[in-house]
């Protein structure tokens, strides 16, 4: 292991022998109010990528007149290079299910689903088990809420929450029109309460330490601690639970490989930062935000080829409905090759960093407004990489 | 729950509008214009062409109008510098992707992305051209539709329209991103999955994607042809549509013009679907209170209630896929169109002197399911196909505008006799409930020998849009020979639309109504807003349609079926009487069972 600067956290994945859902046979004896406010003070934000604030989710929820409501574990997890919720269901399954009780008995839902990632499946078992074992506790303390698990199939639409509800409803995984948003109508049209698996747990964990313990962690604007998914040229390719606002230099301090030129943060969606912004780019809400994907690109890396990785990604995980991403995705693409064939002038880069403006802004989901983040970012600082 | 007025801006006017208003309508209200595509008044919201994108003051994206509901203090701008640039990214992306040979395409001049262009002449657009990289197919196996995927902008109006009006669902999503595209089960051909040939796909269509298969040349070629005597039927809301894609506004009655225009245009007897409309009536009405006393009287259990009517192709094939154990509740009539075009070729042949061989049979319908229904193998009882060709009213538009003839001022002209005669209850068919009031001006007159106790035989309560409709007749001092029915409480429904139509076949089938007779139109609003009636269509469109179509049938000199002299005589003359042998050799028919996808 290299030098370790970065301080480490074991909120995820400690104290899991311990918790034997104790937390949620605590937290029953609580009034929601209390619970929100308890989210709410400790700052907590999405770890699913879009980072809204985890208290006002619940609270919105809460607030919704409405008999059915559900509570809904994305798990989803299809972000190129973010593999930390296949841990934490692997391993603390547990904290999960309580997690998602908690939400349940605060947010006033009587039904929980897991929408588990195709891949995931190999895991079912152990789920299944863990559930079991959940749903008993779950009587004893005379909780009415059941978890039961779906199965998503491969696309990483679905990982988007509205697709995500159209593809528990049977139908094709096409984002939704918002508004309405989820906390006022989400599968089949009730109110749901649909958060990322890292957020369940560090609820139950906030819930169990208090906002104060976990208000400690991390910045202003980055309360916390978060697990990241590192990958790429690194030797330490793991997850790594780490305090948040460190800068991209000390992250590549420690999980460079001393090569490293630029780091890739937030998966194939997120933005690439080149090794001169190391230093001033905060890793967090105040720089860039990430759903724990770093990839770590060293000097014997096309940045050419990286972005026509993403893009290919982009021109084949796009739900196809809406024209600014559909056909975006496919200039890009193609544009890019273009310019690299010498059959576009280099200044067609230009033409295409408008049109991925317009797909930010006139996209209907976060996949058609997010390519332009790898897109520009790369082609800003690699412009040489791209061209030549 | 009450609804509460909204205060915004757009283009700082000032508007008010109901909660739930979208930003579309709202800058409608200000006569303010905003373009769009997937957006279609009779379907619900898709969101996805995104070329209605405006820009709200605070917000970090761009807003579907089409969409999105207003708020109060909502600043929106329609045409601000960033919503500009998206629009013609966005149509600039659609037509990147486009087979945009618009000399060359059916829809060319009546296209929702053609006015876009140009309206926005992105003639400068640098985007690489995407077609080469496409692998794009046209099927052309339906005798109905076309459908040609190099022109489709993936709006998925047709998916909507398929699933929502008609619950048919032949047409939907496959694939995702670059390989996104409209796509049927397994992807195989129109004619061979459970589309219906409605073409209420191909109405709200905004391009070339969905059209009509057009038998235009074949006319022209027929009516060259010296040696063939052409006869040309038109169906009753062709006289109400057509003028709409002839300059005039929705709602003119164009029947006198149409029949001049048919004249010029060469065909050597110009004749009415409206007579065997007429027909249908006799031959429906005897066969529905034969029904009634077999059931009511001779508890006769082979025979199926309640009968529901035949005049819809579409509605047929529907029946045939989805509710294959209720075809005995069909009527056996054939269709209007299909009554007419054996007796052409008998009938009318033999009274006319002319060989069988030598007719060609024309027909003018505001419906493309008709082009498959004369194709169908048992409509050949002449000896021959009995309709040779089937012109969508949009087709006829179009032989009429290449002949040059100004159709706006032409002398209005009459029908050619025989078969040229026709009542008001003949051209309400083309409404939904018209069946239904045509049949019980018969039947109610035949039972009791007295009129319909509706005041100017205006039989209200079956007309209008409302999806499903339900009467009750009850029928009282009956002439002696209808005795069983004296007393009798005729229960009545009417739907229009395929989704209509589902609704009333699930309560029959799970046996939770009770009706008698239904009446049901594949089409919205029944004929008047078939797939073959002009482009565009919308409510309020079909509401003017509607509203001609009365008019027509109020300035009608004979409004009851079994009055129409031609009628009287053919049956004197030709046929006997309704439902006699000869009239079901020729004019009765037998459904087939399909599977359900
Ligand atoms: C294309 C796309 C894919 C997404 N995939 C995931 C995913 O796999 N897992 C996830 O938790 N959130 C994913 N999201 C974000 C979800 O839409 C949603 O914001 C999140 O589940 C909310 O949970 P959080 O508030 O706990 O982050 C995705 C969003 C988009 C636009
Ligand atoms: S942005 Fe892309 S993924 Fe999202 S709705 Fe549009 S086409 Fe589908
Ligand atoms: S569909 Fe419209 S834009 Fe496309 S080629 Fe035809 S007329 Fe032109
Ligand atoms: S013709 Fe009618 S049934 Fe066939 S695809 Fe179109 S809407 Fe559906
Ligand atoms: S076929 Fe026509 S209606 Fe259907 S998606 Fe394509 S362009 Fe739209
Ligand atoms: S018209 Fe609004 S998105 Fe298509």
């Amino acid at each position: 292991m290299q030098n370790k600067n970065l301080k480490r956290v074991d909120l995820i994945f400690g104290e899991y022998a311990a918790e034997k859902y104790k937390t949620l046979q605590n937290a029953l004896k609580r009034s929601p109010e209390e619970i929100i406010n308890e989210l709410l003070d400790s700052g907590l934000k999405g770890r699913g990528g879009a980072g809204f604030p985890t208290g006002l989710k619940w609270k919105f929820t809460k607030q919704e007149n409405s008999a059915v409501k559900y509570v809904i574990c994305n798990a989803d997890e299809g972000e190129p290079g973010t593999f930390k919720d296949r841990e934490i269901l692997c391993r603390v399954p547990r904290k999960i299910f309580a997690g998602m009780a908690i939400c349940g008995y605060t947010i006033g839902a009587k039904q929980g689903f897991l929408y588990l990632r195709g891949e995931y499946r190999y895991l079912l078992p152990d789920l299944y088990k863990e559930l079991d074992i959940y749903h008993e506790h779950a009587k004893k303390f005379g909780l009415d809420f059941t978890i039961e698990i779906r199965m998503g199939s491969g696309a990483y639409i679905c990982g988007e929450e509205s697709a995500l509800f159209e593809s528990m409803e049977g139908k094709r995984g096409e984002p939704r029109n918002k508004p309405p948003y989820p906390t006022k109508a989400g599968y089949l049209g009730k109110p749901t309460c649909i958060n990322n698996v890292e957020t369940f747990v560090t609820s139950l964990m906030i819930i169990r330490h208090g906002a104060e313990y976990y208000k400690k962690l991390g910045t202003q604007d980055s309360r916390g601690s978060k697990v990241f998914s590192v990958s790429g040229d690194t030797p330490v390719a793991d997850i790594h639970e780490l305090e948040l606002g460190m800068t991209v230099q000390e992250f590549v301090d420690d999980f460079g490989d001393g090569d490293t030129k630029a780091v890739q943060i937030g998966g194939a969606s997120g933005m690439c930062v080149p090794r001169k912004k190391f230093a001033d780019t905060i890793i967090g809400y105040e720089g860039v935000p990430t759903g724990g994907s770093m990839m770590l690109f060293n000097s014997t890396r096309s940045m050419y080829n990286i972005l026509h990785d993403y893009l290919e990604f982009f021109a084949e995980e796009s739900c196809g409905q809406c024209t600014p991403c559909r056909v975006g995705c496919q200039q890009l693409l193609k544009g890019i090759e273009a310019v690299k064939r010498g059959e576009k002038k280099p200044e067609y880069l230009e033409t295409l960093k408008k049109l991925a403006a317009t797909m930010k802004t006139a996209s209907k989901c976060g996949l058609g407004q997010s390519v332009a983040n790898p897109f520009t970012s790369i082609v800003n600082n690699f412009r040489e990489e791209i061209i030549y | 729950m009450a609804k509460y007025e909204v205060n915004l801006k757009i283009n700082d006017i000032p508007v008010t509008v109901e909660e739930g208003t979208t930003i579309l309508d709202a800058a409608r209200k200000v006569n303010i214009h905003i373009p769009t595509l997937c957006a279609h008044p009779d379907l619900c919201v898709a969101g996805n062409c995104r070329v209605c994108v405006v820009e709200q003051k605070g917000a970090r994206l761009l807003q579907a109008s089409c969409a999105t509901p207003v708020s109060e203090g909502m600043e929106i701008y329609t045409n601000s510098k960033q919503v500009r640039t998206a629009r013609r990214h966005i149509i600039e992306l659609l037509l990147s992707e486009h087979n945009a040979d618009c000399t060359k395409c059916y829809k060319n001049g009546n296209c929702e992305l053609q006015d876009l262009a140009h309206d926005y002449r992105v003639s400068d657009n640098e985007l690489l051209d995407l077609l080469q990289f496409k692998n794009y197919t046209i099927d052309d196996f339906s005798p109905s539709i076309i459908k040609d995927d190099s022109k489709c902008i993936r709006c998925q109006r047709c998916v909507r329209t398929c699933a929502q009006l008609q619950h048919v669902s032949a047409l939907a999503v496959a694939y995702k991103g670059e390989h996104q595209k409209i796509s049927t089960f397994f992807e195989k051909p129109m004619h061979a999955v459970v589309c219906t040939n409605c073409g209420q796909c191909i109405n709200r269509c905004p391009t070339g994607a969905l059209v009509e298969k057009n038998y235009i040349d074949q006319v022209w070629d027929a009516i060259y042809d010296e040696g063939k005597h052409v006869v040309v039927q038109t169906a009753p809301a062709v006289r109400i549509g057509l003028g709409e894609d002839l300059g005039l506004a929705p709602g003119n009655r164009v029947t006198g013009k149409m029949v001049a225009a048919l004249r010029r245009l060469g065909f050597d007897s110009v004749l009415d679907t409206d007579f065997s409309a007429d027909l249908t009536i006799m031959e429906e009405g005897t066969e529905l209170l034969t029904r009634l006393k077999k059931v009511l009287v001779e508890k006769d259990d082979s025979v199926a209630l309640p009968m529901m009517t035949s005049c819809s192709p579409g509605w047929i094939k529907f029946q045939e896929h989805k509710y294959p154990n209720l075809l005995k509740n069909l009527s056996t009539c054939k269709s209007p169109q299909q009554m007419f075009g054996p007796l052409a070729k008998t009938f009318f042949a033999e009274k006319k002197n002319i060989k069988a061989e030598n007719i060609v049979s024309v027909s003018i319908m505001p419906c493309t399911a008709k082009k498959y229904e004369a194709e169908r193998p048992e409509m050949r009882d002449s000896g021959f196909q009995d309709v040779d060709y089937v012109l969508t009213t949009r087709e006829l538009a179009m032989m009429i505008k290449q002949a040059g003839i100004d159709f706006e001022h032409l002398e209005e002209e009459k029908y050619d006799s025989i078969m040229g005669e026709s009542t008001g209850a003949a051209v309400i068919f083309g409404a939904t409930g018209g069946v239904m009031e045509a049949a019980l001006r018969t039947a109610y007159e035949i039972v009791t020998g007295r009129e319909v106790p509706f005041k100017n035989l205006d039989i209200k309560p079956v007309r209008g849009f409302e999806g499903v409709k339900e009467a009750k007749v009850t029928i009282q001092d009956v002439k002696p020979e209808w005795g069983f029915l004296e007393g009798a409480e005729l229960k009545l429904a009417i739907a229009h639309g395929l989704a209509n139509a589902n609704k009333v076949m699930k309560a029959v089938s799970e046996g939770t109504a009770d009706y008698h007779f239904i009446e049901i139109m594949a089409c919205p609003g029944g004929c008047l807003g078939g797939g073959g009636q002009p482009i565009p269509t919308s409510p309020e469109i079909r509401q003017k349609r509607m509203e001609a179509i009365y008019e027509e049938d109020a300035n009608m000199p004979i409004r009851k079926s079994h009055e129409n002299p031609e009628i009287v005589a053919i049956y004197e003359e030709f046929l006997g009487e309704p439902n006699s042998h000869k009239a079901h050799e020729l004019l009765h028919t037998h459904y087939t069972k399909r599977k359900a996808y």
